[in-house]
């Protein structure tokens, strides 16, 4: 599936080998990979950058993957250094990992921590894997070398223990620049594997390989070939349940993050970058999607309160969608409220933070409760307005005589008087038509 | 110590003794005793306590590392239980086996005659095991073999070389001169072959009816020869390799030890078949088969490899070998000449992917996780090269240097890949004579008879194990099913066997034309109690029994 995602060619026919190597996390002396022939070649990734002063503009950039390859995860070491002693705990060694490998086609942090994102936001997607890197579910190591413009590529090191995306971006940023000050200095740059210490926020030199290591690799005898199918090659007599269609696969692909964001902006009408967040925060898109439904605001406006407003609230109190104590239900009700006319935008902010609290009332009941519905009387209103006009001659006098921003504090005084029940707009209508009389 | 009160018909199955010593010829004795179990003649329990003190009566003989005494009660006892309520679980139940040390048994310890494994216990059996025991079969002991299999002699283990229990049979001891004088009797026994020798005198002896071998140069025939009886190789494939602790993963098969063709067709009908723990056997569903009573060979066609009439070859052998061709021409089989050209490469072949693979599969045993870890703890890489010096014998660190420098990147090309495509075109050999019209080949399965340990160990074990892989190692490399079958005795009085070699998956067609083979041959049975009288004669003595 992930090499379908990602355009590789698949080998309808891959190859297992044997990494022999002697390590403690490694209870074989051996790692079972596919070095001669693996599953996936090939492939690409597109992934989005914010570039610019203000970070606002999008621009899309592009990985190429050169292999996906299925192997054997080792065991887990954990060094005590002060009694010299290591715990290897193997409850994964043996479980089965997709290794996905890039060309070097990243120029910095920033564009490693995105291309992972993306790639994150593909398997999720595709349910591969959870891809939680705080979980060592997605494990990221990152190759970096440097070069003046059109020499070859330099020497890389390996950096390792990578565990979030912020800390790609820094081990990169870092490598870099300890590898320009490096050769600046007159030095050289070692092939090896370098650890990120992520409290000091550099890397440091890890197990040291010898120079080059042999794996004096071996076809692995207990696999045979794994053999995958398409619609034209499957045999005729098999059983369904035994082999793997490639083309049945594909046509189970469900939208890739692509082309889902490419729908939302289509059949919405939202911006870009809105459909990067609704897809960047797990479950906001399915609850946008519901709120858009169950209204009648337009979805240009709906967005905005989905952001800014709820979004903002989730992150302000670190709390996932899932966890939101305002659901799409509530929050429709809401927007509903407000598109009717039957409360101001401000008012309407004042209700989310008391939904915010969970207490299990509807928006409806909050609004009766604090008393913020708009006035709809129009005759009410006009009362009002006459009255803050009649208390006020001087700022009367200032906008006929041309001080349009003057109306402005009148607007104020109204809503003052009226307890902000009233629809600045039509306040504003109200009194310009009284004030052109 | 008083002499067991062994009852040699029932050892020997034949419960209505319609087996004399003179006829030789015992057709399915598995079923027998299962009749007789199921009749009440005898119980399992009763034939359970037989086997173990016909064991310890044998002692001697070491062919077994571990005797599982108080399960093996345990599983006569459930047995007798299920029969006594007419509910056995077929022909198995109850019947007493014994397990080459290679093969994983749950809460039994599973040593490969190896330093490296002493006091491992696995917390698993293998498939193979587990079948045995889902059938009933009592587990009576785990038997001695060469250190983790390599070797054709179970001479190499830690535990001691095994015996050839026709080292004391009356058979030898007339033909040889001796008599019951003890003089010379420790320094002339003979060897069992191997690598599953201590399987093969087990059975040889009469301490258990079946026994697991494996086989992945000869390691099931060879010995099977030498002690006379039925050895088979199965397809490669067709029985699982899960918790048989791998020698060589694209070569090894378990092998399957009896004392008839019929016994070991019932054997393999409860082995065979696919495992999902085991990837390299084939999903095609197997379906057990009872062979023929009535035998037909006119129709068959018998194939003779020009190539393995070789200068090594015993004359005694070679006559045996030519009178089982004129046998199944007489009765109007066609007998031809066939080749197979690349038998002269196969020794050189089979050695360089042998120890690669071993290297490959011995690089678990680095002392952490089990078995023997050595006491050096200056750094891990000095602790693995401790353990696995302590652990390993000359034999098995021997292979395993020679497969790692096959491996290296630089050498791969040249001896890996090269004697994979030899290996292919070896096993092309066959398919070419099969697919000619030739339905089964004969040949022999060792040089000779068996010979005197201190005469085998004047030669090391690599030496030894390419003279002696000759006509066995062939199968392994193609994936072939072969059976050796106790054939006649030799002039010293000790079994020779011939080999017969088939096309892959017929195990049928093999084992039926084995059987028609078995029936005319009528070896001639083990006579046992000489063997008791010396045993009772050495206890008397107190003669160290090591080595």
């Amino acid at each position: 599936m992930t090499g379908l995602a990602l355009s590789c060619s698949i080998n309808k026919k891959s190859l297992f080998d044997r990494k022999h190597y002697f390590y403690a996390d490694l209870p074989a002396g051996y790692q079972i990979t596919q070095q001669r022939l693996p599953i996936a070649v090939n492939g690409n990734l597109s992934y989005t950058l914010y570039v610019g002063a203000k970070q606002s503009q999008m621009v899309t950039k592009n990985v190429r993957i050169k292999q996906i390859q299925l192997e054997q995860d080792s065991g887990k070491s954990l060094h005590n250094d002060a009694r010299s002693q290591t715990f290897i705990d193997l409850n994964r060694a043996g479980v089965g990992l997709m290794e996905v490998v890039m060309e070097p086609d990243m120029c910095c942090g920033e564009e490693a921590a995105a291309a992972v994102r993306e790639l994150q936001l593909i398997l999720q997607t595709l349910g591969s894997s959870q891809a939680i890197m705080a979980e060592g579910q997605l494990r990221v190591d990152a190759n970096v070398s440097v070069r003046h413009p059109g020499e070859p590529y330099g020497v890389r090191t390996e950096v390792k223990n990578i565990n979030s995306l912020r800390f790609l971006a820094r081990a990169v940023d870092y490598e870099i620049q300890r590898q320009i000050e490096e050769l600046e200095n007159g030095g050289t740059i070692l092939n090896e594997t370098r650890a990120f210490d992520y409290k000091l926020g550099c890397t440091i030199p890890m197990r040291d390989k010898e120079g080059k290591q042999d794996y004096r690799f071996m076809p692995e005898p207990n696999l045979p070939p794994l053999i995958l199918y398409d619609a034209k090659s499957l045999p005729a007599n098999i059983d369904d349940q035994q082999v793997v269609n490639i083309d049945w696969i594909q046509e189970r692909l469900p939208d890739l993050p692509s082309v889902k964001r490419a729908r939302l902006v289509e059949q919405y009408g939202i911006l870009p970058e809105h459909s990067f967040t609704l897809l960047n925060e797990d479950g906001l898109m399915e609850l946008f999607e519901d709120v858009v439904r169950k209204t009648q605001m337009n979805p240009k406006k709906v967005i905005g309160w989905v952001i800014s407003e709820l979004l903002g609230h989730l992150k302000q109190y670190d709390l996932t969608v899932k966890e939101s104590p305002v659901n799409s239900v509530s929050l429709a009700d809401l927007l509903n409220l407000l598109e009717r006319g039957v409360i101001s935008s401000s008012a309407a902010k004042q209700v989310l933070e008391e939904l915010w609290k969970g207490e299990g009332k509807t928006p409806l009941q909050i609004v009766k409760e604090k008393r913020l519905e708009l006035i709809q009387n129009q005759r009410e209103l006009d009362q009002i307005c006459q009255a803050v006009m009649e208390g006020h001659q001087e700022e009367v006098m200032e906008i006929k005589a041309g001080n349009k921003k003057v109306l402005n504090k009148l607007i104020g005084l109204v809503q003052r008087a009226t307890q902000r029940r009233a629809d600045p707009i039509l306040v504003k209508q109200i009194l310009e038509k009284k004030l052109s009389q | 110590m008083a002499k067991p009160d062994v009852n040699p018909a029932i050892q020997d199955g034949g419960a209505h003794g319609f087996l004399s010593p003179a006829a030789g010829f015992r057709p399915g004795v598995v079923s027998r005793v299962s009749t007789a179990l199921k009749e009440g003649q005898v119980s399992p329990t009763e034939l359970c306590q037989r086997c173990l003190s016909l064991i310890k009566a044998t002692k001697f003989l070491n062919a077994y590392i571990t005797v599982t005494e108080d399960t093996a009660l345990r599983q006569a006892e459930e047995s007798e239980k299920r029969y006594r309520r007419g509910q056995s679980l077929g022909d198995l139940d109850g019947i007493p086996v014994a397990v080459k040390d290679n093969f994983s048994t749950t809460g039994i310890e599973t040593t490969c005659a190896s330093n490296m494994l002493k006091g491992y216990i696995p917390p698993y059996s293998a498939t193979v095991v587990q079948k045995l025991l889902d059938q009933g079969a009592v587990l009576i002991g785990k038997t001695n073999l060469d250190e983790f299999a390599m070797g054709s002699g179970s001479t190499d283990g830690i535990f001691g070389p095994v015996r050839n229990p026709w080292s004391y049979s009356k058979q030898y001891r007339e033909k040889c001169g001796q008599n019951s004088h003890l003089e010379n009797e420790d320094s002339s026994w003979l060897i069992t072959g191997g690598s599953s020798g201590g399987s093969a005198a087990a059975v040889s002896s009469f301490t258990c009816f079946a026994a697991l071998g494996s086989d992945t140069g000869g390691s099931t025939r060879n010995p099977a020869a030498h002690c006379g009886v039925v050895g088979l190789k199965p397809t490669y494939g067709l029985v699982s390799r899960h918790g048989l602790i791998p020698l060589v993963n694209s070569m090894d098969v378990p092998g399957i030890l009896t004392r008839c063709v019929d016994d070991a067709a019932t054997v393999l009908g409860v082995l065979a078949g696919h495992d999902p723990k085991d990837s390299t056997t084939v999903q095609d569903p197997f379906n057990p088969f009872k062979l023929p009573s009535v035998i037909d060979v006119s129709k068959l066609c018998i194939g003779i490899p020009k190539e393995y009439h070789i200068p090594g070859l015993s004359s005694e052998t070679l006559a045996v070998w030519s009178k089982a061709a004129d046998l199944f021409e007489n009765a109007g089989a066609r007998v031809i000449e066939v080749s197979l050209p690349h038998t002269c490469y196969s020794i050189v072949c089979y050695h360089v992917l042998c120890t690669a693979e071993v290297a490959s599969n011995m690089a678990r045993f680095d002392g952490l996780e089990y078995g023997h870890r050595s006491n050096m703890d200056k750094s891990t890489e000095s602790m693995y090269a401790a353990t696995r010096r302590e652990g390993f014998n000359d034999v098995v660190r021997g292979r395993i240097l020679s497969g790692n420098y096959f491996l290296l990147k630089q050498n791969y090309e040249k001896y890996f890949i090269k004697a994979q495509k030899v290996r292919r075109l070896i096993a092309n050999d066959f398919v070419n004579v099969f697919s000619s019209g030739v339905d089964v080949l004969l040949t022999p399965t060792t040089l000779r008879d068996a010979v005197p340990y201190v005469e085998f160990i004047k030669e090391d074990n690599r030496t030894r194990s390419a003279q002696d892989d000759i006509f066995t190692q062939a199968a392994n490399m193609s994936g072939l099913p072969a059976v050796s079958i106790p054939t006649a005795l030799s002039e010293k009085g000790l079994p020779i066997g011939l080999q017969f070699v088939g096309r892959a998956f017929q195990e049928l067609q093999l084992l039926t034309v084995a059987k028609w083979f078995e029936k005319q041959a009528k070896f001639p049975i083990l006579q046992l109690q000489e063997m008791l009288d010396h045993a009772d004669a050495l206890s008397h003595q107190k003669i160290s029994l090591s080595s």
